[in-house]
């Protein structure tokens, strides 16, 4: 799902941006192109390719309704996380200007959500550690459905996280977590099996397109970016942090859970309206919640890290 | 079974729009992405409660749209198919919102409905000004104009290449679908594993088709860097209409325009 | 003058399965002359065609360009001589209009912008292009995509042109319309294609491929009317000819022997 303009704040949107310019250079001086590399068209191609696979619908099995394929993780398999992540950065930016889907103040927050965690984060962390060097149907059916799910998880959290910063929704931290992160999963499950369905056809057609696509290995491709895996903890254990003093400093948390715990439905209306701050709604709950969701991300990928280390050197 | 490559279709009907020519097509596209760039801040720069102060921006969207002819029928039915998610979304706040405030002259109703219509006033604001600047500017002048304005040169060709070859490929899948739909009569939609066949067929076809590309590039002296070929001239009417908006958009968010209007007009009368 | 000579001495190439596509090839093409290079489907055409500006290197013997044998020294230069036009146009239109991918040649050639300006101009005006300059290459019929896909070629000034399979898929008045451009080209010209009909309308020389090797060398005319030699390739008279009551069947079709003779 897209964060949207109309429920963006200027600082959530602003964040979003610095956060995709820089990786987006990153990514760029990354991809080093010389004239042999076939790098820029196929990022382009496959962009395209992504986007009109989208196009396609297929029935989910065992609900009749239609589900069609997002692509990132596909991407990812093809290009490298680099070359991925510029490719989805693009089919997003082609979405937000021709069909309205988002916006273009929170385009940003959409490479986010939609580039970054697919491409940087379950790719290398997940798809190809359990798709391992020498993958089997087995594996890369499970390694398409663990980051199918678990990249989707993060992105839908990302908007929830990035709407409720934004101030401009009403709607309270947990209900829209209850909403969002259940029918993602669902998402999740139906995009791992497609991925799955169109990597194991491709695998078993030609398998040296996967895994190296046409971006040439270099130290970095593929590999776990740790630079990123840091970066990524010191950012998660900063916003919880950020949370849980928003939740406890906040009269007016307090004020609701009290409130809330003691049946009354109404609510005070948050405090400085006029102003872009935004307004806590959650009470003590709420750190409970993002703390938890926050340390299984992070320790699940701190596991991973350390399982390769040690993979490495046996 | 497939969404009849509706999505190309949109696409080329925007592009379609942008190849017209009209004063808003010939200003400078680093000065129409600039202005929208301001425009959309200024948008989203207010609390949840405004609606009034938003509703002057209006003027940019409209005007760009009206010098540039795009048709308010093709506008209106973009925001329409966009609409739902924020339209729901935004449906919670009078749920959870039900304090009181003042809407108007003492007209008091729920938090949440004010905080709602302010969210509906944005995403028809943000939206429609969207549209309008790729409609009077287009996709290959945006994308020179982001590489101008110091956008990754790598980033900016595979876009351009992404939607060179956007409709290309949309074509290859529908007809693809197309050739699977008519010899499945009675099935509605494909099943996760032919999607899986027919999409990793239009990978491999992908795949060879970006080598080829590669290979007329290379035999046409690329050295790995694509060469930009027009210089963007910067003149005084793109100086005046970007300074012009700025300024506008400063004036509605500082004063509260309507509020002046409002007062300015009662002044007269009464 | 030896720059615009085309030559090819005992050109073998394999894949790195291991499939042999050529074998021995050998020919001289010189300055202005217009070759045909004919063949059953997977008889080695394109392949020899890529052989022809280095997309391809052979696994032994040589090309030579002019002065030049084909080497990674001397690629650029060949690449500047030898204008591959290929078979599938969208493959070759990849800028976002018509002028930006006829100006891709040349300013990688490093030319000042008011020179490619009018190089551009004159390419697009040889091949009847002009009006479609600001066109995005997917809102060109099939004969326009050629045509432009012509020019992106043209433009870059080159001594041969070689192309492969131009008239596929055209209908037949843009077919006509580029046999008529061709005709007016002064460059050597070589052309891989089914269209025996081209053949004899545009080249004077024609050499038939056969598994990767050069089965009959020598005039479009002549060698055009072998029945035997053509069926053996895989191949058919000219539809012009099989009419002919002198060198055609009579009843104007085929008849049915798959073995000539």
């Amino acid at each position: 799902m897209h964060m949207a303009d109309a429920l963006i704040s200027p600082v959530v949107g602003g964040a979003g941006w610095a956060a995709t310019l820089a990786l987006a250079g990153y990514s760029a001086r990354k991809i080093k192109v010389a004239a042999d590399d076939t790098s820029v068209p196929m990022m382009g191609v496959g962009a395209a390719f992504v986007f009109a696979a989208q196009m396609l619908n297929f029935t989910i099995p065992g609900t009749g309704s239609s589900g069609h394929l997002g692509g990132g993780l596909i991407l990812a398999a093809m290009l490298g996380p680099c070359a991925a992540f510029l490719a989805m950065a693009s089919i997003l930016t082609v979405q937000a200007l021709f069909f309205a889907d988002g916006g273009l103040l929170a385009l940003g927050c959409n490479v986010v959500n939609l580039g970054f965690f697919p491409c940087f984060l379950a790719y290398p962390l997940l798809f190809r550690p359990i798709a391992g060097a020498s993958p089997t149907r087995a594996r890369l059916t499970a390694a398409s459905m663990v980051a199918a799910i678990v990249g989707l998880q993060l992105g839908a959290f990302g908007v929830v996280l990035e709407t409720k910063l934004s101030g401009i929704t009403a709607l309270p931290m947990n209900t829209f977590l209850l909403m969002m992160q259940p029918i993602h999963l669902a998402i999740g499950v139906v995009e791992g099996l497609a991925t799955a369905a169109v990597i194991l056809f491709v695998w078993q057609a030609r398998p040296g397109i996967l895994h190296a696509g046409s971006v040439r290995p270099d130290a970095d491709s593929g590999a776990v970016p740790k630079k990123l895996v840091a970066a990524f903890l010191v950012a998660a254990l900063a916003m919880s942090g950020a949370l849980s003093w928003f939740a406890s400093t906040k009269p007016d948390g307090l004020e609701w859970s009290v409130a809330k715990a003691s049946g009354v439905a109404q609510m005070a209306a948050p405090v400085a309206a006029e102003t872009t701050w935004p307004a806590v709604d959650a009470g003590t709950s709420l750190a409970g919640v993002v703390g938890a969701a926050l340390t299984l991300i992070v320790a699940g990928l701190i596991g991973l890290a350390v399982r390769r280390r040690f993979a490495a050197k046996a | 079974m497939t969404r009849l490559h509706t999505g190309a279709l949109e696409i080329g009907e925007l592009d379609a729009l942008s190849r017209r020519d009209s004063s808003a097509h010939r200003l400078d596209p680093r000065a129409k992405l600039l202005a929208t760039a301001v425009f959309l801040a200024t948008v989203v720069s207010w609390g949840r409660y405004e609606i009034v102060g938003l509703l002057p921006l209006a003027a940019f969207p409209l005007v760009l749209g009206a010098i540039g002819r795009v048709p308010c029928g093709f506008v209106a039915r973009k925001l329409l198919i966009a609409a739902p998610f924020v339209l729901v979304l935004g449906a919670f706040n009078p749920i959870f919102d039900t304090a009181p405030r003042e809407l108007a002259a003492g007209i008091e109703i729920s938090g949440g409905w004010i905080s709602y219509l302010s969210i509906v006033l944005r995403f028809g604001l943000t939206v429609a000004a969207a549209l309008a600047l790729v409609a009077v500017t287009g996709m290959n002048r945006l994308c020179a104009a982001a590489s101008i304005l110091g956008a990754p040169r790598i980033f900016v060709t595979q876009l351009a290449l992404l939607y060179r070859y956007l409709f290309v490929l949309a074509a290859q899948a529908q007809r693809m679908s197309r050739a699977a739909e008519l010899r499945a009569p009675g099935r509605r939609r494909m099943s996760i594993a032919l999607f899986g066949s027919l999409v990793g067929h239009l990978l491999l076809r992908t795949f060879d088709r970006a080598q080829r590309i590669h290979l007329a590039m290379r035999c046409r002296g690329f050295d790995g860097d694509i060469p930009l070929v027009r210089p963007m001239r910067f003149g005084p009417w793109d100086a005046a209409f970007l300074a012009g908006w700025i300024a506008f958009f400063a004036a509605v968010r500082v004063f509260r325009l309507p509020d002046l209007l409002g007062g300015l007009v009662l002044g007269v009368w009464g | 003058m030896s720059h615009h000579i085309v030559e090819a001495i005992g050109l073998s190439f394999a894949y790195p399965d291991g499939t042999r596509a050529l074998d021995g090839v050998s020919f001289r093409i010189e300055h202005g002359e217009s070759m045909a290079i004919v063949g059953a489907n997977g008889a080695g055409k394109s392949t020899l065609l890529q052989h022809l500006n280095g997309c391809l290197v052979p696994t032994a013997g040589t090309v030579r360009i002019g002065d030049y044998p084909i080497s990674k020294a001397t690629l650029a230069a060949v690449r500047r001589s030898v204008g591959m036009v290929f078979q599938e146009p969208d493959d070759q239109l990849f800028m976002p209009t018509v002028f930006d991918d006829v100006a891709f040649g040349p300013l990688n050639l490093g030319l000042p912008p008011d020179e490619v300006e009018a190089r551009v101009a004159r390419a697009l005006e040889t091949v009847g292009a002009a009006h479609l300059r600001d066109r995005p290459p997917y809102r060109l019929s099939g004969g326009e995509k050629r045509a432009v896909a012509i020019a992106t070629v043209l433009s870059m000034s080159p001594d041969v042109l070689v192309l492969d399979e131009p008239t596929a898929s055209l209908d037949p008045r843009s077919r006509r319309q580029l046999i008529a451009l061709l005709k007016g080209f002064a460059h050597t010209k070589i052309i891989a294609t089914h269209d025996l009909d081209l053949a004899l309308d545009l080249c004077g020389r024609t050499i038939v491929l056969q598994g990767g090797r050069v089965v009959a060398d020598g005039r479009t005319a002549e060698i055009l009317r072998d029945r035997a030699l053509l069926e053996a390739s895989h191949l058919e008279l000219p539809l012009r000819l099989q009419a002919c009551p002198v060198c055609g069947d009579p009843s104007g079709a085929g008849d049915g022997k798959g073995d000539g003779a």
